[in-house]
């Protein structure tokens, strides 16, 4: 179990996929204008990421990998094809889920979830999980928890931005600029929990 | 080369850059920029890409299906990443290892597929390849700045060759993820103030 914890929070806080890994950063800027919107799509990367990563974990590791499907078959070259078209279909299918069963949800999540399938972050979290050798069980506590370390910066990132209204920026450093630098800075605060761990050596 | 030709290739390398102006790919521009090799091989990658899935959906774009556009792209992008990925598997293995999963990430990476959709598909196929040649070198452009700085300043070296006299500690900021941020940021300011054109925030 607290293997599993510990997968969880090393993915909020130590790699976590934006501050560490830089992916996802387009909507990352994009879309941290407001508190509102950030919500939304931080909410849609949890749902999907936690998602996706498990099943293209069940995926590769009963298709693709070497001698998964038959001896001697490797179909590993054709992860990045498979994994992209999970998610895509994931994406649609849990907007006609969503759109049924829980419309408030549904319409809170608006564009984003469309948006969801071109963002790196998800990929990103596939491939992590198949370079790392995770299984099932860990991939799904990676996946959660990378979804998190998302939500978790763009919220904060928002309310930043919302607060920089009201201050005299340099006219060069206006728009991506500073957004640029203050996810630098940010970055640099996390960089603290990089010797996190709960594993007992 | 006439004169429109030459404003697709030309202008994306200032005035139209993908990424500091369009705010295109940033995902992994700033991941592999830790040492200049690296940044240097995924320029290639990039530009390859770029190039090719420019041309090849320009050659379709009579037969694709307005509907399902997105997923023809996606398959043709997917493909081209696979054989850079390979390709850069048999001969560069070491570099491979290093790109790990950013290579991959060029499929979702913004600039490939906004090109596509906004350019290829409305362009002829000699068009879309320069307009794919100009934005690649305009990407690499960035990588290679930002990538320059934070090897110099990080690590004393370029492309592995010592710069620096041997008394040079090496600035450990440079090297972790906030110090892309920054120097990105500073980036995006010298570019705004020299070529004059703000942002509203």
């Amino acid at each position: 179990m607290t293997e599993y914890i510990d997968i969880f929070v090393r993915a909020i806080f130590v790699n976590n996929m934006i501050l560490a890994y830089f992916l996802g950063m387009c909507s990352f800027l994009a879309l941290s204008k407001k508190v509102d919107t950030a919500f939304g799509l931080g909410l849609a990367v949890v749902f999907v990421l936690g998602i996706t990563t498990p099943l293209n974990n069940l995926i590769f590791n009963l298709l693709l990998k070497d001698s998964a499907l038959a001896s001697n078959v490797d179909l590993s070259f054709l992860n990045f094809l498979c994994f992209i078209a999970v998610i895509a279909s994931t994406v649609q299918l849990l907007e006609m889920l969503l759109d049924r069963f829980f419309p408030p949800l549904y319409n809170s999540l608006g564009i984003f979830l469309p948006l969801i399938t071109v963002n790196c972050s998800i990929l990103g979290g596939s491939l992590f999980m198949v370079e790392r050798n995770y299984d099932f069980g860990q991939s799904m506590a990676f996946g959660f928890g990378s979804g998190m370390g998302f939500f978790l910066a763009i919220i904060a990132l928002a309310g930043i931005r919302t607060k920089l209204r009201y201050s005299n920026i340099p006219q060069g450093l206006r728009g991506l600029g500073i957004t640029f630098i203050l996810t630098g800075l940010m970055a640099l605060g996390f960089q603290a929990f990089a010797s996190v761990t709960l594993q007992v050596p | 080369m006439d004169k429109k030709t030459k404003a697709i290739v030309f202008d994306p390398l200032s005035d139209n850059n993908p990424i500091t102006v369009q705010m295109l790919g940033i995902c992994s521009a700033l991941a592999v920029t830790a040492q200049l090799n690296t940044a240097f091989i995924m320029s290639i990658a990039v530009i390859v890409v770029l190039c090719a899935s420019n041309t090849i959906i320009s050659m379709m774009r009579h037969h694709i299906p307005p509907k399902i556009r997105m997923i023809v792209e996606m398959v043709v992008i997917a493909s081209l990443v696979i054989t850079v990925d390979q390709v850069l598997k048999a001969y560069a293995f070491e570099a491979s290892k290093q790109l790990s999963v950013f290579v991959g990430l060029i499929i979702t990476n913004c600039i490939v597929m906004g090109r596509a959709e906004a350019f290829a598909m409305q362009n002829p196929p000699r068009q879309a390849f320069m307009d794919g040649l100009g934005n690649g070198l305009g990407y690499s452009a960035i990588l290679i700045i930002v990538g320059t700085f934070r090897e110099l300043i990080g690590a004393g070296t370029l492309f592995g060759a010592r710069v620096l006299p041997e008394s040079y500690a090496g600035n450990g900021l440079m090297v972790i993820a906030p110090g892309a941020f920054i120097i990105i940021g500073l980036i995006i300011w010298l570019q705004r103030t020299l070529t004059g054109k703000y942002e509203e925030a």
